[in-house]
């Protein structure tokens, strides 16, 4: 049967291929919708710019001219537009902003940038933001703002006007909005209100001419304008290749003024804050002209700040608001000490702020009217904070979430906690030299300052370290419900020992585990004087936005030395005590943005289940006859013009029609490849006819009709499952069925499978005849009504193929009226078997009728002799002879009544040798003859 | 799907032939329309199949493994020692920190073969192996109807699933806990999370690891209906899984690669940290989803018009 296997094969071939194929057009489909509504990131559009060196004054009343190199961005609006000044980081130049630039400017804004005095190409000296110097450069550039038909004037010679800047350019916008009212919006980040705070800051409040000299950063600061140019860490992009630093005049001032590099040198040899060192610094501070800061302020500072903590930027929007200018509030990821900067959110933000206030005339207006009638305070806001989810594996990255709320509390924040501490007095040792320090921030070392930041909770902010001896802790009890701090907390120490004393006080997230965590590396240093004899004192901590889980505790820790800080170098002893409890504020009102999801997390399993409900409604279900014939109840098969013709055209079964009644046993013959096969898998229902129909008692065969319940079959092999025993296959064949136990007579079926013992044997270790016998045994389970049996001797010994006879003969009549059907290509099991035959071939029915009618009532005999001329002779007037006839070393002898007896006795007498007399029976003729022919 | 279970049987049995008994003198159609008892919902109970499929040496010897796997870790670990932690923290630097570490390793480790591996025999094997044992004819013949026996083999190839991912966290659970013994997860980039949190997360875990290896169970189901060779439907799903990975390698391929089988089967990790991220694990599941809806409706398409010549 190799064209069946053939067939066989290919069959799900093609129809894999076609499913391949749907699958590869419906994945292309939605590729195409992915893609569409992705769309390609639409490339920037060029933006026209134009270089120009603006000569200023050197010096307040000086004649000698300094040029600073500037680079104006223009916009396509087509008419006069508003303008923003951009200053850059410390440390950079005009390149360093010309993405943001040109960003603004496709924005609509006329974008005005330089190189401050002392950087890129421009002249002049570092000032650090000083009112002379940096600031009246800013002012002359307004001037010449004002001057361009490009820009929009507010009034003549006042351009609609904001200026941003990151760092030393945001706090050079901030002095500029105080210096110069013809700016109408600004939008620092990161950058300081009171830079002597900033450097000398003390956490007690008590000023920075008592403040703890921030080394570290100051020297990063120093040595940046010193030297080349130094990256990104001040702010901004590193510098663009292509404009180096011009040479350092002087090794250890370089580009700065003598005056701050004398402050510089004095503050960094002594550690300690000078008269001169605090007037300078707060000379570039927005803090000594916070009164005159009247325009809308956007404040955007970063949460992992060492450098300009958060209450640098609270300073300025408390001052901003009180001058009664609307002040909006955003902390954000990353800072000074790095992190994700959200530079693209950062400008978004300051876009949308200009719109609002440059951009908008009633926006302009309301800052106009407000600069001419000082309006009352007003409440800061709004204000939002970037806060850190967990990492994304997908991208590998933090996800970082903005929440928002309406109104900026301030870092008191809007609600307060008291934690009690808990710790004894302790006694801290500030070792010789202050060393080896404690570490809080690596100033400056970028990516290793941003381990801090780390999941919520990460240890890896291991850099953290308090020296042991040199620390006193005191603790909260476990919170008992997550608390979120968003401010800075405070606390109140007594502490004695020493005139001036220096400590470090940080706050940490403490885990159960005992992990504790020190949120952003922070450290807010305090210098308390005068508590040899104890003193008690309010300590700001650090200002930070973090959630504390339930069973954390909160940990304050004061520390004698930082690295980061110039410490006493004289050994002391001071004692530590909690005086109080800490204090901790969170926002009220903050809410996180609803998560939202690409469109195709939703889409796509809708668009799924649309094509899975596409693929199944669309099932092509065939053709059948699904009405019974109540008048064929009583037949238990009847196949009309049944046809199957498998693909590659070859016709299995063609056009058969025969029905069997009831106590029949009927003998399907035919050679291999004859077509029974298949047309008892079609009575099965296990595949689809082409056309014709099949009825089992009236009720049309489709796959799974609840009418071949009443059929049991066996067809082409058992099929059991080879790990369980015979028992357990007949048994859970049955449950199968799902039809009550009792209707199973399993012991009539057991015994006809004859298995004895090895019927609880697993199934694997079966002869062919044992798995034969049970596959039969099976087929009869229940014992249908109508039982069909392929080839079911195959494989069974002479003795078992008799019993398997009586059994099958004995079922069908019985006297329950139930009918056997049985394929053989064995002439002789048929003829022995079968009440009734229906010979088949190449799929055409070729006979069928009872066996004795298709067998004919008598016998033909093949008689061997030499002679077979003279036997026809002698035979053919003998009466009860049918015909006689040659047939190869003999004659055929058709007889009508005549004994074998008598006609041998002819023979002899008519003196032809017999070799042999064989009876020949008429079926087998007929079904070689029919055969024969059909072949021809 | 029920378009099988031709209305009116239930008079049936009332009349139906007696066992062994004459049904010759049966009179009314409808007790000729099917054998005394025979409700095509009743066919093939899950009883039935979840039975016929257990006692198979490659489900128990499936079962078994992921059931040894944590011991094997535990002995892993006991021989060579803690792990040491490198620059990049993962899993294993932490796996010997608790049983919930343990359990989260183990997990790690298998997700992206062995499990696939499990599943894909669960569902690949169901019915390629009936058809190959020549079994599945008698079955329809009994008859199941083609889309009950799809439904019934689905729901227990995904039980079976389900089962091998619950066996072996569980097992882990277990196994770490002698080891290592019982206390908080420790994440590997830092903190730690309390047990009962952390056992919570374990659960979103499996949940996930389910609903992301649909996509391996649907592609597995639907080839093995195709084919009648188990192990085809187990290579080819596997197979899928392997050229998903490597196409996911190609990173330049950008968020194309978000629609790849098996690129979020890795996004359970983003639930064992401070904050739970939900969004890998549901962009891993809509795409999941996605694509065992069409896989299983392709199975039963297949099926519904399938010649069986097993």
């Amino acid at each position: 049967m190799t064209w069946k296997t053939a067939v066989a094969r290919r069959l799900p071939a093609t129809r894999r291929a076609r499913v391949l194929t749907a699958v590869g057009v419906l994945l292309a489909v939605l590729a195409a919708v992915l893609v569409a509504t992705t769309g390609g990131d639409d490339k920037a559009s060029p933006v026209r710019s134009s270089d120009q060196r603006v000569e200023v004054a050197a010096a307040p009343g000086s004649a000698d001219r300094i040029v600073l190199d500037t680079t104006a961005y223009w916009p396509d609006t087509g008419r006069p537009a508003p303008a923003v000044l951009l200053a850059h980081g410390f440390g950079g130049n005009k390149a360093t902003v010309r993405s943001e630039a040109e960003e603004l400017a496709r924005r609509g804004y006329v974008v005005l940038t330089w190189s401050a005095r002392g950087f890129g190409a421009s002249g002049g000296q570092i000032a650090l933001d000083q009112p002379d110097f940096e600031v009246a450069d800013a002012r002359a550039l307004v001037d010449w703002l004002a001057a361009r038909p490009e820009v929009r004037l507010d009034r003549p010679g006042d351009p609609r006007v904001g200026a941003a800047g990151v760092s030393y350019g945001g706090a050079l916008s901030l002095l500029l909005a105080a210096y110069d009212p013809r700016v109408d919006a600004v939008a620092p980040q990161w950058t300081w209100n009171d830079l002597s705070d900033a450097l000398l800051p003390n956490a007690t409040g008590a000023g920075a001419a008592q403040g703890v000299f921030k080394k570290m950063w100051a020297g990063v600061f120093f040595s940046a304008g010193a030297a080349t140019p130094l990256g990104g860490a001040l702010g901004g992009p590193p510098a663009a290749p292509g404009t180096p630093a011009p040479p350092a005049a002087d090794p250890v001032c370089g580009r700065f003024t003598p005056e701050v590099c004398a402050v510089y040198q004095e503050v960094a040899r002594t550690g300690k804050a000078t008269p001169q060192a605090v007037d300078l610094l707060r000379r570039a501070s927005p803090a000594s002209v916070a009164d005159r800061i009247r325009v809308p302020t956007l404040l955007v500072q970063g949460q992992n700040d060492s450098l300009f903590p958060l209450a640098q930027a609270d300073a300025t929007a408390e001052a901003v608001a009180r001058n009664g200018f609307p002040v909006e509030v955003a902390w954000t990821a990353g800072g000074h000490d790095g992190g994700p900067a959200q530079t693209g959110w950062v400008l978004d933000k300051t876009a949308d702020w200009f719109a609002k206030w440059l951009g908008s005339d009633a926006g302009a207006a309301r800052t106009e009217a407000a600069k001419a009638t000082p309006p009352g305070p007003v409440q800061p806001g709004p204000f939002s904070v970037t806060r850190f989810g967990g990492v994304d594996t997908n991208t590998r990255e933090q996800v970082v979430r903005i929440a928002s709320g309406p109104r900026y509390p301030g870092i008191d924040g809007s609600t307060r906690r008291s934690l009690p501490l808990l710790g004894a007095t302790q006694t801290v040792v500030n070792p010789p030299g202050g060393a080896p320090p404690s570490i809080s921030t690596l100033p400056g070392l970028g990516a290793l300052g941003t381990l801090g930041q780390l999941g919520n909770g990460s240890a890896v902010g291991g850099f953290a370290l308090d020296m042991p001896g040199q620390s006193a802790y005191f603790s909260t009890a476990p919170l008992d419900a997550a608390l979120r701090i968003t401010g800075g907390s405070t606390v109140r120490v007594h502490v004695s020992g020493a005139d001036d004393i220096v400590l470090f006080a940080k706050l940490y997230d403490v885990e159960p585990g005992g992990n504790a965590v020190l949120p952003y590396q922070l450290a807010a240093p305090v210098r308390i004087t005068g508590a040899r004899d104890g003193r008690d004192v309010d300590i700001r901590l650090p200002e930070i936005d973090r959630e504390i889980d339930a069973g954390h505790q909160l940990r304050v820790v004061l520390t004698a030395t930082d690295l980061g800080y110039a410490t006493p170098a004289e050994p002391a002893t001071y004692q530590v005590a909690a005086a109080g409890p800490v204090t901790v504020p969170s926002a009220a009102g903050l809410k996180p943005p609803p998560p939202g999801y690409a469109w195709w997390t939703w889409g796509l399993p809708a668009i799924a289940a649309a094509v899975a409900a596409g693929l199944l409604l669309t099932v092509r279900r065939r053709r059948a006859d699904k009405i019974a014939a109540p008048e064929l109840a009583d037949v238990p098969l009847r196949i009309d013009n049944l046809t199957k013709r498998y693909k590659g055209g070859k016709l299995a079964v063609d056009d058969l029609s025969f029905q069997i009644e009831r106590g029949q046993v009927l003998g399907l013959l035919g050679p291999n490849g004859a077509g029974k096969t298949t047309t008892l898998r079609m009575v099965m229902g296990l595949i689809h006819p082409d056309g014709g129909r099949i009825r089992i008692f009236g009720h049309p065969v489709t796959p799974g009709a609840p009418v071949l319940s009443r059929l049991g079959s066996f067809v082409e092999g058992p099929g059991f499952l080879p790990h369980l025993s015979g028992r357990d296959n007949l048994d859970l064949y049955w449950q199968a069925t799902g039809r009550p136990r009792d209707d199973a007579h399993f012991d009539e079926a057991v015994e006809i499978a004859g298995l004895g013992e090895a019927l609880d044997r697993k199934v694997r270790t079966y002869s062919q005849g044992m798995r034969q016998r049970l596959a039969i045994a099976q087929a009869m389970l229940g014992l249908p009504d109508l039982l069909v049996l392929d080839e079911p001797t195959n494989g069974l010994d002479p003795p078992q193929i008799r019993a398997m006879r009586d059994v099958l003969i004995r079922y069908a009549t019985d006297g329950a009226g139930r009918t056997v059907v049985v394929s053989s290509h064995l002439l002789a099991e048929v003829e022995q078997t079968c009440t009734h035959v229906v010979v088949m071939h190449r799929g055409r029915l070729v006979a069928a009728g009872p066996v004795a009618e298709i067998t004919g009532d008598g016998n033909t005999l093949a008689i061997g002799t030499p002679l077979p001329g003279k036997a026809v002779e002698a035979l053919a007037g003998l009466p009860g002879v049918a015909s006689v006839e040659p047939e190869g070393e003999g004659v055929l002898v058709h007889l009508a009544g005549a004994e074998p007896s008598a006609v041998v006795a002819e023979l002899v007498g008519a003196g032809v040798a017999v070799d042999r007399v064989t009876a020949k029976r008429r079926l087998e003729d007929a079904f070689l003859t029919l055969i024969g022919e059909q072949g021809k | 799907m029920t378009a099988d279970e031709t209305p009116g049987g239930t008079g049936a049995e009332r009349n139906g032939s007696a066992p062994g008994g004459s049904a010759a003198v049966a009179v009314d159609t409808e007790s000729h329309a099917r054998a005394h008892g025979y409700r095509p919902r009743h066919t093939l109970p899950f009883r039935v199949e979840a039975l016929r499929q257990l006692r198979r040496r490659r489900t128990l010897i499936m079962l078994g493994l992921l059931a040894l796997l944590p011991w094997i870790l535990v002995i892993a670990f006991k021989v060579g020692g803690d792990p040491r932690r490198d620059n990049v923290p993962t899993l294993v630097d932490v796996a010997t920190g608790s049983a919930l570490n343990l359990t989260a390793f183990a997990l790690f480790v298998s997700t992206g073969f062995l499990l696939v591996v499990a599943v894909a025999l669960f569902c690949g094997d169901t019915i390629a192996s009936e058809a190959s044992w020549s079994s599945l004819r008698y079955l329809l013949a009994a008859p199941v109807p083609r889309a009950r026996l799809l439904r019934v083999k689905l729901a227990v190839s995904l039980a079976y699933s389900a089962l091998a991912l619950i066996v072996l966290p569980g097992m882990a659970l277990l196994a770490g806990t002698v080891a290592f013994g019982w206390g908080p997860l420790e994440i590997p980039i830092g903190g730690t999370l309390t047990s009962g949190e952390a056992l919570r997360r374990m659960a979103v875990v499996v949940a996930y690891g389910m609903v992301s290896q649909l996509v391996v169970a649907a592609v597995a189901f639907w080839l093995s209906t195709v084919t009648d060779a188990p192990l085809g439907a187990v290579g080819g799903a596997v197979g899928l899984v392997v050229v998903s990975n490597i196409i996911d390698a190609v990173t330049a391929l950008g968020s194309w690669r978000d629609l790849l089988p098996t690129h979020w089967q890795f996004a359970w990790i983003d639930a064992l940290q401070q904050d739970v991220e939900w969004d890998g694990m549901v962009k891993g599941s809509a795409v999941s989803v996605a694509y065992a809806l069409v896989f299983i409706a392709l199975a039963f398409r297949h099926f519904e018009r399938k010649d069986i010549v097993s």
